[in-house]
């Protein structure tokens, strides 16, 4: 607790000075709202209230995926998900063929089932984006609208994503859809449209919100599995890293020593 | 002193250049309409997925920028390489280069998801991305291929001729190694995740690009009555022969490597023996059609004289390259992305989804005219340019070509 | 950028031309809350010529910095100048005759925001409702909705970008 209060105050420290910066060189509006926030008392940190200077790399978003809770047939984090990030509002173009179309719709997290070769033991696990520290997809994009932000999270900028699909092929976790056909209905969260590139983002808009839990990690808890745990991978005091270290987990692929910010217990 | 190459407009008759013309821009105006739809409907029209995201679009693409970079050897040869042989073929090499690379280019950007954002792609550059790194390669080689004809045109460029060549034929080296390293260091694919695909790509370019320059060099010189000697004519078809017989070597040592790796050995049963399609394109365009027919055809004693059989193994070529390309570019994304080493997967996604398991990959009848459209586009420019411009010499007869110095144009 | 600068232009000639007095609320749709208040997040005038400018820095500040809370959200743009049908429905603002469309179109200026972005505030957070919340008093007033023209006459009625000009 004490050095929670002492990451406050350091992080108070460097907020005055942002904010500072912001109130001398942005439009006088956005720099009299950063110092209305700071007044009132809201620093920069996972459980305050609204971010109002830009993320920092002093957190970087991370998930411990336990395989040996995950359920076998239970979807509640993919449901999650399809709702919170407004997937299952697609619908499948008038004339597309049904097969081709289950692999033309975007999907940012697969429930995906394994057994092993040898000791046929059948291992569950969530599979998303592994926001990893160093990302094949921000290598080759040509125009870096596959960028990773300060804190850690891999997404496109849809604003200068061209559609060439190079982020898909250099993936290895086959993270990431293409938005195939003209789409009708979106949610203000989660914008989606016609010729770009999308992933999961850890459902970035609520992490900006304050919250600290993503779509899926809320469901799968709920469900009673606790298969999903998310959290601060740079706080040496947060649960996460607790478990972490207590447990022994893994990256896939972990032989392409990308850094995910995923990992996997039991795998 | 030596003999001077006359140069001559294309001489066609006007109504059978201008029925060309229109042909060509019918196939055009088809494959700008696909474009268009595609773009309007997005791309679920294609057979493209989120397994299978780069299509039959980009084989086309990929063959016409590999085969530009090709096209232009024969100018090297002929400066930098000094052979005054190969001279008077210099001119048509370069326009072939600047107009396959133009079309290769406009099928891949007809091809993106956001097409309208083309100055997007050319004004934010990251340069990690081998992607970004060839839209430098592009435009440069077309900037440097306009050069070069302007050496080679103009008497006062003359002198340059050596320096721009030789600066060229570096210059389409590093385009043809940087559209291999596009593929060559994906490490999420297995297929690509090797170097050696960039030379791979380079062996290819000299022998498609040489292909298809032997096709369009007959079919120009005949439709306007001018010879081309046996002598030159055995001159090509031998270098055609050498080409095709390295891009076998070349692909035998890809497999080799891949199958020296252990980890690999799923993948070449699969593109070797397993891959269905990709199986059959592998060992019936890629090696026999693209590869033994027309060294069988160029080396016969008989049928190597032949223009004809020449023109044929020419075509045989490029099938056999289109086929090599199908299989390097669409099967090696229909093949599994292997993530979980020892373990079988039982459910990837919803019903439907593809992981695990061979992606299922239709071309559509859009993308197919996109791709012919784009080779339409390659012909429209150099039927224009030699019919306006004097790229083409009157004549290759062996005794116009015997003498020629090293030092005229 | 490029798009905005001959909306500009555009504006700035039909208004020179058609110059008429001014009212709160005469460019947008009278159903929408945007019509209930006094100004916009900016100066109106202001924001009719660089409403373009200010979407495209918010927006970066968003993608890149996470900041979703400021009063320039596009999110904001879509919950206030919304149009509402007799159902009390929201309808899709890039729809016809609606804020941004009828403008655009009129234009002829392409407008893709909404190829990718929400059109009517669907599954928002608390951002937009801050932003809109923000810069000015949310007063909805029923009877001046009547007064007001509909934004598909914003031709017509477009007033001088500035008078004295």
């Amino acid at each position: 607790m004490k050095d929670d209060n002492r990451q406050v105050d350091s992080d108070r420290r460097r907020f005055l000075g942002a904010a500072a910066v912001a109130a001398g060189s942005v439009t006088g509006g956005a720099g009299v709202a950063a110092l209305g926030a700071f007044s009132a008392g809201l620093p920069e940190s996972a459980d305050a209230s609204p971010r109002t200077e830009p993320v920092t790399d002093r957190h970087r978003w991370g998930m411990l995926v336990d395989t040996s809770k995950c359920a076998d047939g239970c979807t509640a984090c993919v449901e999650a998900c399809d709702q919170e990030n407004g997937l299952g509002l697609q619908s499948e173009p008038f004339g597309d063929n049904e097969a081709k179309w289950q692999n033309q719709r975007a999907v940012w997290i697969r429930k995906v089932k394994l057994q092993d070769n040898a000791s046929g033991h059948v291992t569950n696990l969530p599979l998303m984006c592994q926001h990893c520290e160093q990302p094949p997809c921000v290598n080759v994009c040509p125009t870096g609208a596959s960028f990773k932000r300060a804190d850690g999270i891999v997404m496109v900028d849809r604003h200068t994503c061209i559609g060439c699909r190079y982020c898909i092929m250099a993936c290895p976790y086959k993270a990431r859809s293409f938005i195939h056909e003209r789409v009708e209905q979106k949610l203000t969260r989660a914008p989606r449209g016609i010729g770009c590139v999308e992933s999961c983002n850890l459902c970035a808009h609520r992490l900006d919100e304050g919250k600290t839990t993503t779509a899926c990690q809320e469901a799968c808890t709920a469900g009673g599995h606790q298969a999903i745990m998310f959290g601060d991978l740079k706080d040496p005091t947060s649960p996460l890293r607790q478990a972490l270290a207590a447990q022994p987990n893994r990256q896939i692929r972990e032989d392409l020593q990308l850094n995910t910010g995923v990992r996997y217990a039991g795998l | 002193m030596a003999k001077r190459i006359v140069y001559r407009e294309w001489l066609i008759r006007p109504e059978h250049y201008w029925g060309l013309l229109a042909a060509l821009a019918a196939v055009i105006a088809i494959g700008g309409t696909a474009a268009l739809y595609m773009e309007h409907e997005g791309h679920w029209v294609t057979g493209m997925t989120n397994s299978v995201v780069w299509g039959l679009p980009h084989v086309f693409a990929v063959f016409l920028i590999v085969a530009a970079s090709g096209a232009l050897n024969i100018a090297s040869i002929g400066t930098v390489f000094n052979k005054p042989d190969y001279k008077p073929l210099g001119r048509l090499s370069g326009l072939l280069a600047a107009a396959m690379l133009v079309a290769g280019l406009l099928v891949l950007v007809l091809d993106l998801g956001r097409p309208d954002r083309l100055l997007v792609a050319m004004t934010t550059y990251n340069f990690t991305s081998i992607f970004a790194w060839n839209i430098f390669l592009y435009t440069g080689f077309l900037a440097i291929t306009i050069a070069y004809l302007w050496t080679m045109a103009e008497r006062k460029g003359n002198k340059f001729q050596r320096p721009v060549g030789t600066f060229a034929f570096l210059w389409r080296l590093a385009l043809t190694t940087g559209t291999g390293s596009i593929f060559g260091f994906l490490v999420g694919r297995t297929a690509y995740d090797t170097a050696i695909l960039a030379p791979m790509f380079v062996v290819m370019s000299f022998a498609y690009g040489l292909a298809v320059y032997i096709l369009v060099l007959m079919a120009s010189f005949d439709w306007d009555g001018r010879p081309i000697g046996p002598a030159m004519l055995k001159r090509l078809k031998n270098l055609l022969g050498l080409f095709v017989a390295s891009v076998l070597y070349f692909t035998l040592v890809y497999h080799l490597t891949n199958l020296y790796g252990a980890k690999h050995a799923d993948l070449e049963s699969f593109i070797l023996m397993s891959g269905g399609i990709y199986t059959v394109l592998f060992w019936l365009g890629w090696v026999v059609i693209g590869g033994l027919l027309p060294l069988g055809i160029v080396y016969h004693p008989d049928l190597g004289k032949d223009r004809n059989w020449v023109a044929a193994a020419c075509g045989f070529v490029i099938l056999g390259g289109f086929a090599a390309l199908y299989v390097v570019i669409i099967g090696s994304q229909a093949y599994p992305q292997e993530m979980f080493p020892g373990q079988t997967v039982l459910a990837f996604g919803a019903p439907g989804d593809i992981g695990g398991a061979v992606a299922p990959y239709a071309p559509s009848l859009p993308e197919l005219l996109l791709g012919i459209g784009g080779v339409g586009v390659a012909m429209l420019i150099v039927a224009v340019g030699i019919r306006v411009l004097q790229f083409l010499p009157e004549s290759l007869a062996d005794s116009e070509v015997e003498g020629l110095s090293g030092a005229s144009a | 950028m490029i798009l905005g600068l001959p909306l500009t232009l555009l504006l700035a000639a039909f208004g020179s031309t058609t110059a008429h007095a001014t009212g709160v609320g005469d460019f947008v749709v009278p159903s929408s809350n945007a019509a209930g208040v006094q100004n916009c997040v900016e100066p109106t005038e202001y924001m009719r010529r660089n409403h373009m400018e200010v979407i495209r820095h918010q927006r970066d500040t968003t993608v890149y910095g996470g900041i979703r809370s400021t009063k320039h959200s596009m999110a904001g743009c879509v919950t206030c100048h919304v149009g509402y049908d007799a159902e009390q429905k929201p309808v899709p603002i890039n729809a016809d005759g609606q804020f941004c469309e009828a403008c655009h179109d009129y234009a002829a200026v392409n407008l893709n925001c909404f190829d990718c972005h929400a059109t009517i505030p669907e599954g928002e957070g608390w951002n937009q409702e801050t932003a809109a919340a923000h810069g000015h008093q949310l007063s909805v007033d029923g009877a001046q909705h009547g007064a007001v023209p509909t934004v598909a006459q914003v031709p017509e009625t477009m007033p001088a970008e500035n008078q004295d000009q």
